[in-house]
């Protein structure tokens, strides 16, 4: 039982670098241009990632 | 945008400075779709001089380029132009508007719920096991519901941000709307789940404060996207009509500024084919304007140095020179802005389905939560417990299914018109649509298609004028050319501005243009072309605006659904009693000022209908604004599209009983929601009164009246068949 003082800190953790990673997504952009993204995957020349 | 033959035109006002001594060009570029569309564009310009990058986003249609060094953005649309995607520049202030911040801060709200309320799951389920007989300490809760609460606090406070806020401001209005009960219903939930945990009491609602945000911010959130797509297809579809005006400097070049930049007394050059820009009089050239879209009248006007044009009148003859009389804001537009402002009043007067909702909920159910407290406590139960079971009602009845109920069912109505062709300005206009039961078209541009047609022309005829037509801007010639499809073009042609052109075809000379110009007598009709080859008879073109091919069977689609139709136009009375009759519409009038368009939409306002107004001119501008619902076409003037709730981009009238169609069934779809709320509440109340909730039971009952809110609007689709 004693496991649960490590085990809920640590998923909670976990979980904040989840809402963290999705608050970098926002701010960079990346919801922006779904159509786009989706296509300039298949171009070489084009990957050069999401506009800042 | 038409690039005239002159020097190549100066874009510079469009370009927005950045540090570091870039620049930056926002362009809307037009059909652009796929993958390959995208790699040929960012190609093209990327490898022009002094383009530093240029990225193309596929969902909005809009290119961004960047500049290191010197800019100039008329060979970047001239790259455009030639991989075949025609652009147009977007106004620096306005690229800067269309960034969305509302809906970024939105998503990140209901990010925030979305962990808060997943995460309080973690510590809901032992508390749920141990309401059915589990074993669950007393302290080992007690932990699990303070834990719950050190997230869905500070999670509810974030993502509860938007709610507090409309529901302040509204209250501080003296209004009450639908965030004023999820508000108190929040915060309340959280203050009691506090005391109980306090308290040491077995039931705390943390989770269903954060589940709630999160199931009312995915409805608070469709309802921002389908107004804010609609805004910025608004914004494009503006940007592609008239939004530069060519002002000549001292030596007489040509430099292309926004129309909203332009100064009194500012020299404009317009040249034939586009609108004028702003009020303003002629100082160089003669031509015919058509004033269609300003008065409604069909038959263009003759104008020469010294007359006065008014903005958005068609140059249908030669280049004119203007001297700008009134700026953007104050042309004649403006006048007939104000009369539309009036209008929009009355419109934002109108309750919105879920207002009126909240405007029968709000009173029941708290009358309802305070009855229960004070009957609960006089008829013999603690304090504490009195409190909890009024709780437990305002938790349980929240208008969780009511927040949804009617922007998933609008999102999916005005997404099934957008693949249509029509495009919904808010969910309001949806609504009052629904109400229509009487339609006023206006006749110019709308039961017409508001562009001159080649008539009663013989195939040798029209063969034979092409080649010399193809080489002309001017609409009517254009009009010989569409007659005529692709093929050879004259030489030596030579435009006489405002009169004609003439040019050489297989050896012959010939002219096309006024009868003057070709030397046939003259008629004064402004809707006829002569042509002649030099020495030989002269052959008479005549023109007409035709009536839309469709019209009549949209006509009789809306008598089918039981609405009234009318026509008011601002055109002499022929051609309005002709147009009537073609389509069967009985009911016309003519010779209409805006004014009287206006007083006549009032008399019938004043009657108890409800009027759905189609129209495209600035004479209809104020009736728009004015009418119970408002439809114009893509092609209309931007104060039209702006006055109108839909606007159809399509050449087909089928869009307005389509509208009408989904319209009404939108509405009999929010109200079977509103049922199916309205009937689970009837079951929740009671169980909350005689305190027979859970957490457990609150969480079920919430979650499932939201998804069969959301699954009936979805029927929206299924019923009518995908595209």
């Amino acid at each position: 039982m004693n496991v649960i003082f490590f085990l809920l800190p640590f998923s909670l953790l976990l979980a904040l670098l989840g809402l963290w990673g999705f608050r970098w997504t926002l701010k960079h952009g990346q919801y922006e241009d779904p159509q786009g993204d989706a296509a300039r995957i298949l171009y070489d020349h084009l990957d050069e990632g999401p506009e800042g | 945008m038409a690039m005239t033959d002159l020097a190549r035109p100066d874009l510079s006002a469009f370009l927005r400075k950045e540090e570091g001594g870039s620049s930056r060009l926002e362009l809307l570029v037009k059909g652009a779709r796929c993958a390959g569309c995208m790699a040929k564009i960012e190609k093209g310009v990327g490898a022009l001089p002094g383009v530093a990058l240029a990225r193309l986003n596929l969902t909005s249609g809009k290119l961004a380029v960047t500049f290191n060094g010197p800019a100039d953005p008329a060979r970047v649309i001239e790259t455009l132009d030639g991989l075949g995607y025609p652009a147009t520049p977007y106004d620096p202030n306005e690229a800067k508007q269309a960034h969305d911040a509302e809906g970024r801060r939105l998503v990140m709200a209901l990010g925030v719920a979305a962990f808060g309320a997943g995460n309080v799951m973690m510590f809901s389920v032992p508390v749920w096991a141990g309401l059915f007989g589990q074993e669950l300490g007393p302290a080992t809760r007690e932990l699990m519901y303070w834990l719950s609460a050190l997230i869905a606090t500070p999670c509810a406070l974030y993502a509860g941000m938007p709610f507090f806020e409309s529901a302040w401001r509204s209250l501080r209005r003296g209004k009450a709307n639908m965030d004023v009960p999820i508000s108190i219903g929040v915060i309340l939930t959280l203050i009691v789940s506090f005391s109980e945990t306090m308290l040491g009491g077995p039931h705390a609602y943390f989770d269903a404060a954060v589940s709630l945000l999160f199931l009312l911010l995915i409805g608070r959130y469709l309802d921002h996207t389908l107004r804010a797509k609609a805004r910025s297809a608004a914004r494009d579809l503006l940007a592609l009509q008239a939004p530069v005006a060519a002002r000549l400097d001292e030596q007489g070049h040509e430099g292309f500024i926004p129309v909203n930049a332009v100064a009194v007394g500012d020299l404009l050059a317009v040249a034939p084919g586009e609108r004028v820009p702003v009020d303003g009089r002629v100082v160089q050239g003669a031509s015919s304007l058509d004033n269609a879209l300003i008065t409604g009248e069909s038959a263009p006007l003759a104008v020469s140095v010294g007359q006065a044009c008014s903005a958005g009148a068609l140059n249908l003859g030669g280049r004119l020179v203007i001297r700008a009389s009134a700026r953007s804001e104050d042309s004649a537009v403006a006048a007939i802005a104000r009369l539309m402002e009036a209008g929009a009043q009355t419109k934002s007067a109108y309750v919105r389905l879920a207002d009126k909702a909240a405007g029968i909920y709000v009173p029941v159910v708290h009358t309802l939560a305070a009855a229960t407290f004070i009957i609960g406590w006089s008829l013999g139960l603690s304090f504490r417990e009195a409190v909890l079971r009024a709780a437990a009602l305002l938790i349980i009845t929240c208008p969780c299914a009511l927040g949804l109920a009617v922007p998933a069912v609008q999102i999916t109505a005005s997404g099934r018109l957008f693949r249509k062709g029509v495009l919904v300005k808010s969910g309001a206009a949806l609504e009052r649509l629904a109400e229509v039961d009487h339609v006023v078209f206006d006749k110019t541009g709308v039961l017409t298609e508001g562009r001159p047609r080649l008539i009663g022309a013989a195939p040798w005829t029209v063969a034979m004028v092409a080649p010399l037509a193809r080489a002309s801007r001017h609409p009517l010639a254009r009009a010989v050319a569409e007659a005529a499809g692709p093929g050879v073009v004259a030489t030596d042609t030579h435009e006489v501005a405002g009169q004609g052109i003439e040019g050489v075809i297989d050896g012959r000379k010939a002219k096309l243009g006024r009868a003057t110009f070709v030397g046939a007598p003259d008629t004064g009709a402004e809707t006829e072309l002569w042509f002649a080859f030099e020495g030989e008879a002269k052959v008479r073109l005549r023109f007409s605006d035709q009536i839309r091919a469709d019209a009549a069977q949209a006509i009789g689609a809306l008598k089918a659904r039981g609405l009234t139709v009318e026509i008011l136009s601002g055109d002499l009375t022929g051609p309005v009693e002709q147009a009537a009759h073609v389509v069967g519409i009985d009911d016309w009038r003519a010779c209409l000022t805006p004014f009287d368009k206006v007083e006549a939409i009032e008399m019938l306002k004043a009657a108890g209908r409800k009027v759905l107004m189609v129209g495209d001119g600035l004479n209809d501008a104020a009736a728009l604004a004015k009418a119970h619902a408002a439809m114009a076409p893509g092609s209309a003037l931007d104060a039209s599209q702006n006055a109108a709730d839909l606007v159809f981009s399509g050449t087909e009238l089928a869009a307005v009983p389509l509208a009408i169609d989904v319209a009404r069934k939108a509405r009999k779809r929010a109200m079977e929601n509103f049922s199916m709320s309205a009937l689970y509440n009837v079951v929740a109340a009671p169980a909350a009164m005689f305190g027979l909730v859970n957490p457990f039971i609150a969480a079920i009952a919430m979650s499932v009246s939201s998804l069969v809110v959301t699954l009936n609007a979805l029927r929206m689709n299924w019923a009518g068949g995908r595209r």
